[in-house]
């Protein structure tokens, strides 16, 4: 009887429910209004002004026109320099996606099947590489392939070597980074693919009289293909977006698109230019970001 | 024979994976300015060195206090939205969690510029200002999902049990709701403090001229130096994201936080 009295004041009259379902939303409302407006402030407003500016114009004495062109994109796509730039952008991005995934696909595997009781840190050492700072890591092959640097150094004074041989500042020294500090995504991707995989499969498959090459090319490999192709456009995706690896690593001598972006932003100041270079960045990554996703759907259904 | 075979192959392509990290640690004890693995005389020169740049320093304190800021605004304003998202009904529900994910669909460099473009005519690059509006919208995800995951896991049968014996919305989420999901919030913030820590290349267009994060002292110096003065600097670098992995991995295990 209490109750009943209480509701029907607080109420004031109106259907509960519809007083309710007001005061809720606008709750609701509240809840993400504020982190909505920061998200819009701090990214979605820079990519309006980014894509805005790809469309300026760049005057000859340095000042910025605006205006509405389709100069800076037809720049970047009939100039032979920057399809050159576009070309090693996506080869780049090839090469370390293959070599990723041929490095992480034994230790996916071992750790998918491993019983020991390290498995946890084992993974752990796999993975986490990735949360420390990529700057840290680059330098690591730096010391590691420099002019100066470890192997040089060791070949140098054994006698093998009369002079260094160029490791780094160039494409090879680059690959070999990123595909280190990619290769950790690739594992963490093909872990999560290789749920299919089951022993009792590939016993069976042994036990019918299959021999171990023939069980991995028909039983284990196609049910780790999945996983296997997530993690190469993991890493695909990565390495075309990457920038402090190409750029430290490449010593200026790589050129691809996320380093151009850079060049043309900070020191020419060429800024509908590095816009145009962005906008072409972003839609060849959303394109592989967009089949990814297609593909990681497909896989799961 | 075929077991010590994988086993090899196993070992080899871990000592490949942690290569660059060994061989920091190693040069970061030189005596000279090599970069060259001497274990001969192990010095503590290089951490002297390193603790005697002031740019380092400096950097070291904006990262700091950036990281710490960033990892509880991002807190603060994205837990009311995973919580809107697990726990209201309303339309485009779907389309919001996608729109609070979506910073990580977008390449750094893209942002970064983005960001310069915006930042530039208002006279925010190189201040705390722009670094924290830059960091949050790269760590929200993170913090939206670790929510979201510790929101999902629970269900809301003490939310609503507390409700029914008169709770307030706002006693609910501080006395239930939130002790709950504490482990899921502590890994977001963490995860935050970690990428905005680490976080070079949208710090790195919006540094200007003026205050700057630690990575970018870093790359800077880099790109005309190589001494093991960086390797010192990466160690303690390496070190602190351990010791914050470590958290993550005790809280709710760091497979969950990383797979998306």
């Amino acid at each position: 009887m209490v109750t009943l009295q209480t509701t029907q004041l607080r109420t004031g009259g109106l259907p509960v429910k519809e007083k309710r379902s007001a005061k809720q939303r606008a709750g609701t409302l509240g809840l993400i209004l504020p982190g909505s407006i920061g998200l819009f402030v701090g990214f979605v407003l820079p990519l309006i002004v980014m894509i805005r500016m790809s469309f300026n114009q760049h005057g000859t004495g340095g000042q910025l026109v605006e205006t509405l062109t389709f100069e800076n994109y037809g720049r970047a796509l009939s100039d032979p320099f920057y399809w050159q730039v576009i070309g090693n952008t996506l080869w780049l991005g090839l090469l370390c996606g293959g070599l990723a995934v041929i490095l992480a696909y034994p230790i996916a595997l071992f750790l998918t099947r491993t019983t020991s009781k390290w498995k946890g840190v084992l993974i752990a050492l796999a993975i986490a590489p990735l949360l420390t700072s990529a700057v840290a890591r680059t330098y690591g092959w730096i010391a590691i392939l420099g002019d100066q640097g470890i192997i040089n150094g060791f070949l140098m004074d054994t006698g093998l070597l009369s002079g260094p041989i160029r490791l780094n500042n160039d494409m090879p020294g680059v690959i070999i980074a990123l595909v280190e500090i990619l290769m950790p995504y690739a594992i963490l991707a093909m872990i999560s693919g290789f749920g299919r995989l089951n022993n009792s499969l590939e016993e069976a498959a042994g036990t019918l009289g299959a021999s171990r090459f023939k069980v991995f090319m028909r039983v284990t490999l196609p049910l780790t293909l999945p996983g296997v192709f997530t993690g190469f456009l993991l890493v695909f995706v990565l390495s075309i977006s990457s920038f402090v690896t190409p750029r430290l690593m490449g010593g200026g001598r790589v050129f691809i698109l996320a380093t151009e972006v850079y060049n043309e932003a900070t020191q020419t100041l060429n800024w509908p230019l590095a816009s145009a270079l962005s906008v072409i960045l972003l839609i060849l990554f959303g394109l592989l970001v967009a089949g990814y996703q297609q593909l990681t759907k497909r896989f799961e259904d | 024979m075929r077991k010590a075979l994988s086993g090899t192959v196993i070992t080899v392509i871990y000592l490949f994976l942690l290569a660059p990290i060994i061989a920091v640690f190693l040069i970061s004890f030189n005596s000279s300015s090599a970069l060259k693995i001497d274990l001969g005389s192990p010095s503590l020169q290089w951490y002297q060195e390193m603790l005697s740049n002031s740019a380092f320093i400096e950097g070291a304190k904006v990262s700091f206090i950036t990281a710490a800021v960033v990892s509880v605004v991002v807190l603060v304003l994205g837990v009311p939205v995973a919580l809107a998202i697990a726990r209201r009904e309303f339309p485009g529900k779907n389309a919001l969690s996608a729109f609070f994910l979506s910073p990580l669909l977008v390449p750094s460099v893209v942002i970064g510029l983005g960001l310069l473009l915006v930042f530039q005519p208002l006279a925010l690059t190189g201040t705390y200002l722009g670094i924290i509006i830059a960091h949050f919208g790269i760590t929200v995800p993170y913090v939206i999902r670790t929510t979201l995951m510790s929101l999902k896991t629970n269900d809301v049968s003490c939310e609503e049990a507390a409700r029914v014996h008169g709770a307030g919305p706002f006693t609910t989420f501080f006395r239930i709701t939130l002790p709950i999901i504490s482990p899921g919030l502590i890994a977001g913030a963490v995860m935050a403090f970690i990428i905005s820590f680490d976080e070079a290349v949208i710090s790195l267009f919006v540094a200007g001229s003026g205050r700057t994060t630690l990575p970018v002292e870093m790359f800077r110096y880099l790109q005309y130096r190589s001494d093991p003065a960086i390797a010192a600097l990466s160690v303690i670098l390496i070190l602190i994201s351990v010791l914050l992995v470590v958290v993550i991995e005790r809280v709710v295990g760091l497979r969950k936080v990383m797979n998306s």
